[in-house]
């Protein structure tokens, strides 16, 4: 017979080396290589110096296109995707409520390379543009602009931002808006009141979620951006992929790791704020 | 042969051509709707050339993986391959020399069959990436037949790793539409004109060593400069013009098609398949010079499916195959066997056989720019600025 402290071993197991040889491992590979040289033809030699460090200025511009549209856009997710979480969660009749959350789900049956290069003939001159200045309202360049970053990132990214707020307000006890009503309070406030603060666990996880992930993209801006916006996933894949310079990539990813570090301690702090100390929130 | 073809009719036929020939449906498309793409797989099946080879029955296996250009290869001699071998063509296609190098350096590509730049193949080899070629294995490869200015970089001291695929050079295409009229002769007007009245219309490649090279151009200096003054005038250039750009990729011909830019750094193929599509879009080679390159076709250390690999090589050196190649992909090749196959407008066309005076600046690109880390770490800055 395992002793239980065996038991809950065995099960950690698969997931403990996961963990370990997928995400601690290559940390380390990253921060080792962050003090190295490129190689005469590119590629990495050992060596130790802090130049990549201190070179991490010529980037900057990458950095500052990521911490501004990183959250830019999981605000505009969550301004989107509140509403659309409500009307699922509260609004919509119980019988179509499982097929219109199908209907949410659906895109990520395609790949998002392939939503992508649809966006490109969206937002291309012949796409939208066209058609607004057939309608005589301008004919607004949109493709390869921050805008059609935006528009990128708030597609691709929606869903991850309606199901926590969703399942936050799925659980909520009606019977609670109901009492507020009978007190006399108007709907507003009992959404402000109750609603609003009852759902701030799905909205902190899904801002969570999708400000993590964005500040790591490359593909949107890539694709829509036109190699003109540039984010620090992009400055990434240019220095392995094409200046192949590992050792200054490798001071670039550190630098990535930081910066997520010291915003998602940030962001922790305030949540928990917002709960009134409670700690699970930001984690559903 | 297909009932496809019996039931097109010829006014349905020529309305699919010029839906084609305008741009406002692919290539896939047309080939697809008028069966044409079916009756050249199946002709090319037939070609003598494949019948009774060795390897076509032994058996290469069902893939072979191919790294190569973008608008590079006639899709329907990746089906007559298949047809008559069994292995289907796996293509990724890439933007540029560095892009390549940094997959083999990384190890893992599981590429067959690549297709290197001329002055790639010196590092390649130093590099231990390339595998020395078994010309046994190519009976298709007929060196007296080749140009030796296109076909010599392949040889590294003494050995084949890379034999011609075909030769080109890198000019601009412009939308003379949008010029009025005026003709573009120069790399100065190129840089000068995306600053001013093209503003917001202008591509570069998403490649180090035409993007840089012809900034140096801007200044009259070499192609391959690595002199460090010399780079930080392209790179203020290149500053400069950043913000006047419509988009930095070498897959311009989509944006060139939907009129959304309208000039673009361009090798001679996709000068010759937008200029035969789109008539007003012309190539222009700069007066102050540029790049002459040829591409080669080799296999990298560690391929997966070497028989495949070989027999896709010989398979693409096929002059029969190849000039159908060149009639898709309008670049010329250095195989005088296929040019014999090629028609007159074609060995006749200005833009994939330059006049002498145009050609006689352009330099080759050196190997020193495919690994210098000044001109990689400029172009990674002019890329994040």
């Amino acid at each position: 017979m395992m002793r239980p402290r065996y038991r809950t071993a065995l099960f950690l197991l698969p997931a403990g080396a996961w963990f370990f040889t997928m995400l601690v491992l290559p940390l380390v590979v990253v921060f080792v290589f962050s003090f190295g040289e490129r190689g005469p033809a590119g590629g990495y030699v050992p060596a130790f110096t802090f130049d990549n460090f201190l070179n991490l200025g010529s980037r900057w511009a990458a950095f500052k296109n990521t911490l501004v549209l990183a959250p830019v856009g999981t605000f505009v997710c969550l301004l989107i995707a509140y509403p659309l979480a409500y009307f699922l969660a509260i609004r919509a009749d119980a019988r179509w409520r499982t097929l219109l959350l199908i209907l949410v789900i659906v895109p990520f049956w395609t790949s998002i390379l392939i939503r992508s290069y649809a966006w490109i003939f969206l937002l291309g001159g012949q796409g939208l543009p066209a058609l607004l200045n057939a309608l005589g309202l301008g004919n607004p360049r949109l493709i390869n602009t921050p805008f059609a970053v935006l528009v990128g990132i708030v597609y691709g990214y929606l869903p991850l931002m309606v199901f926590p707020i969703y399942v936050s307000l799925e659980r909520l006890d009606k019977r609670l808006l109901e009492a507020s009503s009978d007190l006399g309070c108007p709907p507003a406030r009992t959404f402000l009141n109750v609603t609003l603060p009852m759902s701030m666990a799905g909205v902190a996880t899904g801002c969570m979620l999708v400000f993590i992930l964005l500040m790591g993209e490359f593909l949107i801006p890539a694709m829509l951006g036109g190699g003109k916006v540039f984010f620090v996933g992009n400055a990434l894949v240019d220095l392995f992929l094409q200046s192949r310079n590992w050792a200054f990539g490798s001071a670039v990813a550190m630098a990535l790791v930081l910066v997520m570090l010291i915003t998602v301690t940030a962001y922790m702090r305030v949540t928990r704020r917002w709960a009134g100390g409670r700690d699970d929130v930001s984690l559903m | 042969m297909t009932d496809r073809n019996d039931t097109l009719s010829r006014e349905k036929f020529i309305e699919e051509l010029m839906r084609y020939r305008k741009g406002s449906v692919s290539r896939r498309h047309f080939l697809g709707v008028t069966g044409l793409g079916l009756a050249t797989g199946v002709m090319g099946a037939a070609l003598p050339g494949l019948r009774g080879a060795a390897w076509a029955q032994s058996g290469i296996g069902d893939r072979v993986v191919l790294a190569s250009w973008p608008n590079y290869h006639d899709p329907a001699n990746f089906e007559a391959f298949r047809a008559a071998t069994g292995a289907a063509v796996d293509m990724s296609v890439f933007g540029s020399n560095e892009e390549m190098l940094a997959k083999l350096q990384a190890g893992g590509s599981g590429w067959d069959v690549f297709v290197p730049t001329n002055y790639t193949i010196s590092t390649y080899v130093a590099e231990d990436l390339i595998e020395p070629l078994d010309l046994t294995k190519i009976p298709n490869y007929d060196l007296a037949s080749f140009d030796p200015r296109f076909a010599e970089p392949g040889t590294v001291n003494g050995t084949v790793y890379a034999v011609s695929r075909n030769w080109g050079t890198t000019g601009y295409a412009v939308n003379t539409a949008q010029t009025g009229g005026k003709k573009l002769t120069s790399w100065k007007e190129f840089w000068d004109i995306t600053m001013a009245e093209f503003s917001g219309r202008t591509m570069v490649h998403d490649y180090q060593l035409t993007t840089i090279g012809n900034a140096l151009k801007y200044f009259g200096y070499s192609f391959n400069s690595v002199d460090p003054k010399e780079l930080a005038d392209a790179e203020k250039l290149l500053l400069d013009v950043k913000p006047h750009l419509f988009a930095i990729s070498s897959d311009y011909q989509p944006s060139m098609r939907s009129g959304d830019a309208w000039m673009t750094m361009c090798w001679t193929g996709d000068g010759k398949q937008l200029h035969r599509d789109i008539p007003e879009i012309e190539y222009v080679l700069g007066s102050e010079g540029g790049e002459l390159w040829s591409d080669f076709l080799a296999i990298p250390k560690g391929a997966p499916h070497l028989d495949a690999a070989y027999a896709l090589i010989n398979f693409l050196l096929d002059p029969a195959v190849n000039v159908k190649e060149v009639l898709f992909h309008g670049y010329p090749v250095a195989d005088k066997r296929v040019d014999a196959l090629l028609p007159p407008e074609i060995l006749n066309d200005p833009i994939m056989y330059p006049a002498a005076e145009l050609l006689s600046p352009l330099e080759f690109g050196a190997a020193v720019t495919l690994t210098d880390p000044g001109r990689a770490e400029l172009m990674a800055r002019f890329k994040s600025a």
